[in-house]
């Protein structure tokens, strides 16, 4: 049979057209751009035949291409001081980009630590930045059709450099607003490089205006060298009708950890990609997340864990709780490859389902080619206990309050696993706010 | 007005008939024992009391203080009263004990109208409540009933009776998997709550509970029914006899 060419799509046009109008103005890295875009016009959006975007079909949800994301006027800078609100309590370097572009007066870079750098990615792509040049787009490479787009468009984001050894205390918090009042479309582009020995934690917000219709695609680029400890968290509280897919791709050194935790609320489309490559043996990496859905919410996380090296262990648990007729989809990869031997890859995924019309999808994939490991993954799908909801009514807590103790717990079970005391707060106070806004 | 009245009670549970008919009146003050044997409908009682939903009433009714409490939720209930310690207390991962007891005990003083507890004065009730009662400060922090031995669990059980302090306490077999230590302890905090204002109906297999919580009725519950009444010395009459001589006993045909 003929292979079928699709007739390009309202939001194919529009992506082409934004692309042949924008070109000459995006910041820098013009081969890496123009290659990015070929590479994503040769296949267009993904579908749902594409085996990687079965649950989310790119092209089936995006109607059309918003513009790109006009510079933030003052009122949209105005509108940001409260974003990033989630972690008020806790003490955070803030790095706040409204509408895409980087806020330097929502900001803090006075007295940075010793051994930390930290530049805007507009800056660097314009002057063309060497470390930058030399690293972006090869952390780990893709041709994931989200990425290309980013690679393409990418206008501003966040380089940071932690120097070897360096430990830095305060947490790094990336806070991405879109508050603008037009539809539009973000696209930001980070590179973290901790380097050898060096410990960061990096927390990343993403939130936005309810009634705006607008399009993000997010990607962050981390490279953990050998020896070194991140902690990286990404909170994704878009708003009501917005897109966002986020591309997470961390290439690991020997020796070192490196924990990851994915909160989603916010956004009609969410799509958490996570690529992960161990690149030197003895790591460990913890890869958690929590998803909370309603409405007609849908959620994608898709994680693709490769291990190249020997002895590294990586642990994934995702909970979802999903309410009204919300979709939560968790597609987890783990690849071993044959000089991988004596991997420890656990893989876990959890559904809770408060709604009969919710659907919850679960596609865990082990591709093993070494003969020595250990791999495993479980995946779940329930609703709430009903003898546990009967002992705690028969003490007087009211259906609702008992259903939130029992959700609450629910997610708790993966969030207890984030080190950082206030953060892991944050979150549970996030998870509170969410259940409140129950019906 | 008698504290509880349970008139004509008949229950299913998927169809299958559990209690056929049950009468029975508490009094204020008054300590009940409901014996009998293996599946009497002795914890389908208790359950229907609480007000689990997997029972069907389908005749008769049960007052509480006057007022209808099959209409009401178990948390209703609960606040109006109701205490069930439960024959097997339920684990619930992840929920804290401390905030498990202070959700439920400020639930129902809301519920009540009531002013909600204040951290400290929360904090050492529950301390002097298990202090009395032998659990470990490394127990509450645990989650509920989480890792907690039988003993344990029951005890914990107490614990949450005597800080909610219910007019009614039903107790569903509080002394299985109890040794003689463990079953004194138990009964000390009941008996502590005994009071002219207060009620318990404590539901048992066998006799040796009730030599530390003298009850003072004691009833015979066979097939669904109670087909026995009489003072203290009834249970031990039944230890002695045994319940071979009820089960022939003749059922209400419907």
């Amino acid at each position: 049979m003929a292979e079928l060419t699709l007739m390009k799509n309202a939001a194919e046009q529009q992506l082409a057209a934004e692309w042949a109008a924008a070109k000459a103005k995006l910041p820098g890295a013009a081969p890496l751009r123009e290659a990015a875009f070929q590479r994503f016009a040769a296949t267009g959006l993904p579908h749902r035949r594409v085996e990687e975007w079965k649950y989310t079909d790119l092209r089936a949800v995006m109607r059309d291409a918003k513009p790109l994301a006009s510079p933030p006027d003052a009122a949209a800078k105005a509108r940001a001081k409260g974003a990033g609100a989630l972690l008020a309590d806790v003490e955070c370097r803030r790095l706040v980009f409204v509408d895409g572009a980087f806020a330097s007066e929502l900001s803090d870079l006075a007295g940075l630590e010793p051994g930390l750098t930290i530049q805007t990615m507009s800056d660097a792509l314009a002057k063309g930045d060497a470390f930058v040049g030399a690293r972006l787009g090869k952390t780990v490479p893709t041709d994931n059709a989200a990425v290309a787009l980013n690679t393409a468009f990418m206008g501003d984001g966040a380089v940071i450099r932690i120097a070897a050894g360096a430990a830095i205390e305060r947490p790094l918090h990336l806070v991405f607003a879109a508050t603008g009042d037009r539809p539009a479309a973000l696209f930001t582009r980070s590179l973290v490089t901790i380097e050898k020995g060096a410990r960061a934690m990096l927390v990343e917000s993403h939130e936005g205006t309810a009634g705006r219709d607008y399009q993000v695609n997010t990607a962050l680029e981390l490279v953990v060298a050998d020896e070194a400890h991140v902690d990286h968290i990404k909170i994704t509280r878009e708003g009501a009708n917005a897109l966002h897919l986020s591309s997470l791709m961390a290439d690991v050194g020997a020796h070192a950890r490196f924990n990851t935790f994915l909160f989603t609320t916010g956004g009609a489309v969410v799509r958490n990609q996570l690529f992960l490559r161990f690149g030197g043996e003895g790591t460990v990496a913890n890869i958690r997340g929590a998803s909370l859905l309603k409405g007609r919410q849908h959620a994608d996380t898709t994680l693709v864990i490769d291990h190249t090296a020997a002895e590294c262990q990586s642990r994934e648990v995702f909970k979802t709780v999903l309410d009204d007729e919300s979709r939560g989809i968790f597609q987890g990869k783990i690849i071993v490859r044959p000089d991988a031997q004596k991997t420890d890859a656990k893989m876990a995924s959890h559904a809770l389902m408060l709604s009969e019309e919710a659907e919850a999808d679960n596609k865990p994939e082990l591709e093993i080619f070494a003969d020595d490991v250990q791999c495993g993954h479980g995946a779940t799908v329930g609703d709430l206990n009903e003898d546990l909801l009967f002992y705690l009514k028969a003490r007087g807590i009211p259906q609702k309050e008992a259903e939130s103790l029992l959700i609450q717990a629910f997610v708790g079970d993966a969030v207890e696993g984030i080190e950082h005391a206030g953060l892991r707060e944050a979150l549970m106070e996030a998870v509170v706010a969410w259940l409140s806004t129950r019906g | 007005m008698p504290l509880l009245e349970i008139k004509n009670l008949h229950v299913e549970i998927d169809g299958k008939k559990i209690l056929n008919g049950l009468d029975l009146v508490v009094n204020k003050g008054e300590v009940h024992a409901i014996m009998g044997p293996n599946g009497s409908g002795k914890s389908t009682l208790a359950y229907v009391l609480a007000g689990k939903a997997d029972y069907e009433v389908t005749q008769g009714e049960v007052l509480f203080d006057g007022e209808n409490v099959l209409e009401m939720q178990p948390d209703e209930r609960a606040a109006k009263g109701v205490f069930l310690a439960f024959q097997y207390p339920i684990e619930i991962p992840g929920v804290a004990t401390m905030t498990f007891l202070r959700t439920a005990l400020n639930a129902q003083r809301k519920k009540r109208g009531e002013a909600e507890l204040t951290t400290p004065d929360f904090m050492k009730k529950v301390r002097e409540g298990a202090a009395k009662l032998s659990i470990s400060p490394d127990m509450l922090r645990r989650a509920v009933n989480v890792g907690f031995s039988g003993g344990e669990k029951k005890r914990n059980e107490i614990l949450q009776m005597a800080l909610l302090e219910p007019r009614l306490a039903v107790l569903d077999e509080t002394d299985s998997g109890l040794d003689i230590d463990a079953l004194k302890i138990v009964a000390d905090g009941v008996n502590r709550l005994r009071s002219p204002e207060r009620a318990a109906i404590v539901i048992t297999h066998y006799q040796r509970l009730l030599d530390y919580i003298v009850p003072d009725i004691v009833h015979v519950l066979s097939k669904g029914r109670i087909v026995k009444t009489g003072g203290k010395e009834l249970a031990l009459e039944l230890e002695a006899s045994g319940y071979a001589q009820f089960q022939e006993a003749p059922v209400a045909a419907e």
